[in-house]
């Protein structure tokens, strides 16, 4: 048995560019023990809530993280409709669906892309994140924002996409979908790539279950949580399946994220194809609202929780977040025990990690 | 070997034109409907507050007096929930960034000096007729009041 000595990860390091940290107990080069600690970037969004009326909210909520604003400011949106128990036009549950759609795609090859970077293939990186752009000019031409959308409104959505613009999207992820399928190979085949992913990092499904981890890290573990099987906005009208592999290593998280984006692209074109023609996009919303709501979206990286709690007044009494990452954190630090310390960055890298969003 | 499929890529690269732009000198284009920054024609606007109110991020600011509308750029989120609230559609989200500058600034627009001259002219004869109204009202309640005084005796 080798000394013990504890190295600091993070909270700077060139893996993550948000701060987190974690102590790492390792013998010789063995990780033995792994604690974390957040907060370096607590932001008070919550609190926020007690200044600004449930209107201006929806903007704060969406801000909680740059990367799935949509789905937090979706998430908001319904919790606070459920609370007033309006009903959304069936457009705009459509609309809200599409835009979710294409803010995972963004996300998951953003993903992609610094996994690539993070275990040294930089081309596939650029590749990843060539693609990702033209998504990003997607998010702009039909939302007006690259990353933070405002088309979400209690009530329904401000902004429609006009037939041209759905046209405009459907042939942006032909091309899309042919330059993935090149990507996917690399990803899937190249000697480089499986030899850092394959067989790294194992989690079982008993160990994901204890520990309560949530979305595609969870998926890739074999257990099967996806909350679009809620059917919130106008996912219960689609085809839906969520993808579980059953491998629980990096590879497996690798999978289930190159094959959501497939995903993805399928439920954007049976949404594009299912829309109604109805010109409403929204529903007057009238007074404040009073009671409580608990409402589940499915984001990029897992399941988020909003609880809003108002009585009667244009404030909040109190609005809660809890993002994927927060729940990810444990099982995190389960799966670096055992793990070599030159796979720690990587590892790190598998949930998806967005630390600020877990500060809100 | 799966390297080998970015061949057609690379080869395509090669014969590319650059993926970017001569940034100052070549002038971004962007979609319709891009959120870039919030203008107003301050001529229409009636000013009452309503955007000030609505933000966020109270970067706005409106006095009525002196027919300024105020913003700071720098707290500007872009968010457009004051183009959606004023009641005169004279708010618009206009295309293209806002520059960058060394100093953090408002920016304030003024209403012209006959819009101006106009509302002053609006509000004197709204304070006049409010006057007559309540020198009508006082006269009316005199009128009243003498009958009954009458009755009275």
């Amino acid at each position: 048995m080798g000394k013990r000595s504890v190295i600091p990860f993070g909270p700077q390091h060139p893996v993550l560019p948000e701060p987190i940290h974690i102590d790492l107990v390792v013998e010789d080069e063995k990780v033995v023990e792994a604690i974390p600690s957040i907060g370096f970037v607590h932001r008070g969004l919550e609190s926020l809530a007690e200044k600004k009326d449930f209107n201006q909210m929806v903007y704060v909520a969406e801000r909680t993280c740059g990367i799935c604003s949509f789905q937090h400011g979706m998430g908001y949106c319904e919790s606070v409709e459920h609370i007033f128990g309006v009903e959304v036009p069936r457009r705009a549950r459509f609309l809200r669906t599409i835009w979710a759609e294409l803010s995972r795609m963004h996300s998951h090859l953003l993903w992609l892309g610094l996994l690539a970077d993070g275990f040294g293939y930089e081309n596939l990186f650029y590749q990843c994140w060539r693609i990702r752009e033209k998504i990003l000019d997607l998010h702009e031409l039909t939302a007006g924002g690259r990353l933070i959308f405002s088309v979400n409104k209690v009530g329904g959505v401000t902004k429609d996409i006009e037939k041209e613009k759905l046209e405009e999207i459907l042939r942006t992820l032909d091309e899309a979908d042919d330059e993935l399928r090149v990507i996917r190979s690399v990803f899937f085949e190249d000697r480089t790539v499986l030899s850092r992913l394959k067989g790294v990092g194992v989690l079982s499904k008993e160990q994901i279950n204890e520990l309560g981890a949530v979305g595609p890290f969870a998926r890739a573990s074999g257990v099967r949580v996806d909350m679009r099987m809620l059917g919130y906005a106008a996912y219960n009208e689609l085809s839906f399946i969520p993808i579980v592999s059953n491998d629980g290593d990096c590879y497996a998280r690798c999978f289930i994220r190159m094959m959501e984006l497939f995903q993805s692209i399928k439920l954007i074109r049976e949404a594009i194809g299912k829309i109604p023609e109805e010109k409403e996009i929204e529903v007057p919303v009238k007074g404040n609202p009073d009671g409580e709501y608990f409402m589940r979206v499915e984001q990029p990286r897992g399941e988020a929780f909003y609880y809003v709690k108002a009585s009667g007044k244009p404030l909040l009494d109190r609005m809660r977040i809890r993002t994927p990452t927060f729940a990810n954190i444990p099982a995190l630090c389960e799966m670096l025990k055992s793990s070599e310390i030159a796979d720690v960055g990587l590892l790190v890298l598998t949930i998806d990690p967005c630390i600020s969003c877990t500060e809100r | 070997m799966a390297l080998m499929k970015y061949a057609p890529q690379a080869l395509k690269n090669l014969f590319m034109k650059p993926a970017t732009k001569k940034y100052p000198l070549e002038k971004p284009v962007y979609p319709d409907g891009s959120r870039g920054h919030v203008t107003i024609s301050i001529d229409e606007c009636i000013s009452c507050g309503m955007c000030a109110r609505a933000c966020p991020n109270g970067a706005l600011k409106v006095d009525r007096n002196a027919g300024t509308w105020t913003i700071d750029r720098f707290d500007c989120i872009a968010c457009g929930y004051c183009v959606l609230k004023c009641p005169k559609k004279c708010l618009f989200m206009e295309k293209g960034y806002q520059t960058p500058g060394p100093e953090k600034k408002e920016e304030t627009f003024t209403k012209s000096p006959e819009v101006l001259a106009a509302e002053e002219e609006k509000r004197k004869e709204a304070a006049r007729k409010a006057a007559e109204a309540k020198a009508a009202m006082a006269a009316k309640a005199a009128g009243e009041s003498k009958p009954a005084e009458e009755k009275k005796d």
